[in-house]
């Protein structure tokens, strides 16, 4: 099975018209995901790619009881985007697009605080469960269903492990890309909760990178009890220079950012299996899960 | 993006919040008629770097006469700048700022920054504010105190007075100041405002006697005209031409060009050269939104450098960025370039046989591995370790 979108995921597509929204829309249903719509203000009526298009997403979700997004248009919209779909009350909304105003997501994360919806990402590849359900922009060719589930703060980086694990014959039950940005949707920790939880789930690996404080949370979440699954992590950036911005953001200079290595040691000591490069994940995993 | 102290403190004045007094010096005789315009009693002289930690790498100096100012100035500029926080080599200095030194009173450190859970602003203040801050706080030495602000609307009056007060702040001065903050920071789309030192002069007077600033380069659409407000910001390095062809790029001090796509990727493979002995000579993230053509100019930005003794290419092709572009831009670029650094490429994920046929074809100096373990090892023996 798979975590957060399953048999009963119906995705509606907020920027569908775009040339990005278009390809990779067209791209998930080719994969056999379940897209019902697309939301385009303006243009409610038309059909793209053979959905419905609506003006706005409560008529979407009205008219074809769609209860996941994926979002995908230009940054300054955003905000908006996701503060409809939060009110709307789909269930998982996954936002692809990068760069997205650091105040704007504030305002999301504020509209986020009573709301029931999965937020995914922003600047996040999106989620996977192989064979089933795409909603988001990564490759495909690789992926393999399986009981590993991967959660993940780079998009490039889960594509090699992914295809390392599938060339291992270790398949995935759920990949998530929790995204890139320091101000995100969900983090580390409640894709460790739902993936105790999911039978299908023999082991978990994590993603990790400097800045923010995503490790340093399933650090502590992961010692407070018996995860019960082993948990393998890779935290790239052991050797990046202090202070200085390598691609994401999500580091402050200063007030003490926290280097890999001490993430590596947090997660070490909650038990978790560390990797030095991606190509050692399949390795830790093949130890752990045969034994 | 962080702003000089300068900058910074102009846009922070411009919302109310108090600054000393200070010229812009790019020689000697600028710096006579800055300090013939501020007329003070005592100077600093500051260095105009993005960096911080100049405090204690030696970028601020005290003169009591225009003549020591001129003296400082001219010992400053054109020197490069080595802080905990900069690159190995430093940032040279091309301007210093010049301002009326105040007699200080005491210290405080004081920050607005976002809180990533919460998505509120966060008040974040120290009673030790002043050079060794960041230092302390680093070691875990230092009381660091924070207060969660709303997003939208005024900071309750009591909830701000007593975490002030608690600081030993004299409220009805630093609460205004406080405000004023808060309003810029979330108008001008900052991510940071660092006041340290926050400080009360003798006369009695509260005043942020060095500031930064940073923006999000993100929001700069409903910001124009940005680019162009950092008069003190250092000219032009690989790493801003590289940005404008949606490529994260840092220059590191190595002898092995790296041309990676994603972030983490980039990161992982700087990991794998290190732990291997080598020295990357850079970090490189192609952006998804790069063209074959800005992949170009971004090699190029390594073809054209001398310590770059070899390039390696490792790159997993995604739904967005596919092999074959980038080994395009890669095959441009040499195609361009006098220099035929020896390359070692390691393609993988989407149209990766395509890319892999593409750099063998067209001309590259390139040698084809199918694993990254590999590829950096033989990376290493060509760059020499």
């Amino acid at each position: 099975m798979s975590i957060y979108v399953g048999e009963k995921t119906r995705v509606l597509v907020q920027g569908i018209t775009g040339r990005a929204g278009t390809f990779y829309t067209d791209h998930a249903m080719r994969y056999g995901t379940t897209y019902v719509a697309g939301v385009r203000p303006g243009k409610g009526g038309d059909s793209h790619l053979g959905l419905p298009i609506f003006d706005d997403v409560q008529t979407a979700v009205q008219e074809t009881g769609a209860n996941a997004s994926l979002v995908i248009v230009p940054a300054p919209n955003v905000a908006d985007a996701l503060i409809e779909a939060i009110e709307a009350k789909l269930e998982v909304v996954v936002c692809v697009t990068e760069r997205v105003p650091q105040h704007d997501m504030a305002r999301v994360k504020r509209a986020l605080k009573d709301s029931k919806t999965v937020l995914i990402g922003p600047n996040s590849q999106g989620i996977l469960t192989p064979d089933h359900c795409k909603i988001g922009v990564m490759p495909t060719q690789h992926a393999k269903p399986g009981a590993v589930g991967i959660v993940s703060r780079s998009a490039s980086l889960t594509s090699e492990v992914l295809a390392q694990c599938s060339a291992n014959g270790l398949g995935q039950s759920t990949t998530i890309g929790i995204g890139g940005d320091a101000l995100h949707g969900i983090g580390f920790v409640d894709c460790l909760k739902r993936f105790k939880q999911d039978a299908d789930t023999k082991a978990v690996v994590l993603i990790g990178e400097i800045g923010g404080d995503e490790e340093e949370q399933a650090a502590e979440y992961l010692s407070q009890q018996e995860y019960g699954k082993p948990v393998v992590a890779l935290v790239v950036g052991r050797h990046a220079p202090r202070g200085r911005r390598m691609g994401h953001a999500g580091t402050l200079p200063g007030v003490g950012s926290p280097g890999a290595v001490e993430k590596i040691n947090r997660l070490s000591s909650a038990g978790v299996l560390i990797a030095d490069h991606p190509g050692e994940i399949p390795q830790r995993l093949l130890e752990v899960m045969n034994t | 993006m962080s702003l000089t102290d300068i900058a910074s403190k102009k846009l922070l004045s411009s919302a109310g919040i108090p600054v000393p007094e200070g010229r812009l010096a790019k020689n000697a005789q600028d710096a006579l008629l800055a300090c013939q315009a501020i007329g003070a009693s005592k100077y600093a002289v500051k260095a105009q770097i993005k960096a911080g930690g100049r405090g204690l790498a030696g970028g601020i100096t005290f003169a009591e006469t225009p003549s020591e100012v001129q003296t400082s100035t001219s010992a400053m500029l054109d020197q490069p700048l080595v802080t905990n926080q900069t690159a190995r080599e430093g940032e040279i200095v091309t301007t210093v700022l010049i301002e009326e030194a105040m007699d200080l009173e005491r210290s405080w450190y004081l920050a607005l920054l976002l809180d990533s859970h919460s998505g509120q602003p966060m008040l974040v203040a120290s009673k030790q504010g002043g050079v060794e801050f960041e230092q302390r706080a680093r070691m875990g030495d230092a009381d660091i105190r924070s207060l969660l602000l709303p997003g939208d609307g005024d900071p309750d009056r009591r909830e701000l007075e007593s975490f002030l007060g608690a600081l030993d702040m004299e409220v009805e001065a630093v609460a205004p100041i406080v405000h004023s903050a808060l309003k810029a920071f979330i108008k001008e789309d900052m991510t940071l405002i660092e006041l340290n030192p926050f400080s009360q002069t003798r006369a009695g007077n509260w005043i942020a006697i060095d500031a930064k600033v940073a923006l999000d380069p993100s929001a700069a659409f409903r910001h124009a005209g940005r680019e162009a407000f950092d008069e003190a910001a250092a000219p032009e390095g690989p790493e801003q031409e590289a940005q404008k062809s949606n490529i994260n790029f840092v220059k590191l001090d190595g002898n092995l060009g790296v041309v990676v796509n994603g972030a983490g990727l980039g990161l992982a493979t700087n990991d794998m050269i290190i732990d291997a002995g080598g020295r990357p000579a850079n970090f490189m993230d192609i952006r998804t939104t790069a063209t074959s053509l800005d992949i170009a100019r971004g090699v190029d930005l390594l073809l054209k450098d001398r310590s770059v003794r070899a390039i390696l290419i490792n790159v997993h092709g995604g739904g967005m960025t596919v092999c074959d572009t980038i080994a395009e831009g890669v095959s441009i670029a040499y195609a361009k370039s006098e220099r035929k650094t020896p390359c070692i490429a390691r393609l993988a994920g989407v149209n990766a046989e395509w890319g892999n046929r593409i750099l063998s074809e067209r001309g590259v100096p390139v040698e084809l591995f199918e694993e990254p373990v590999s590829a950096v090892e033989r990376a290493l023996t060509v760059a020499g370790r």
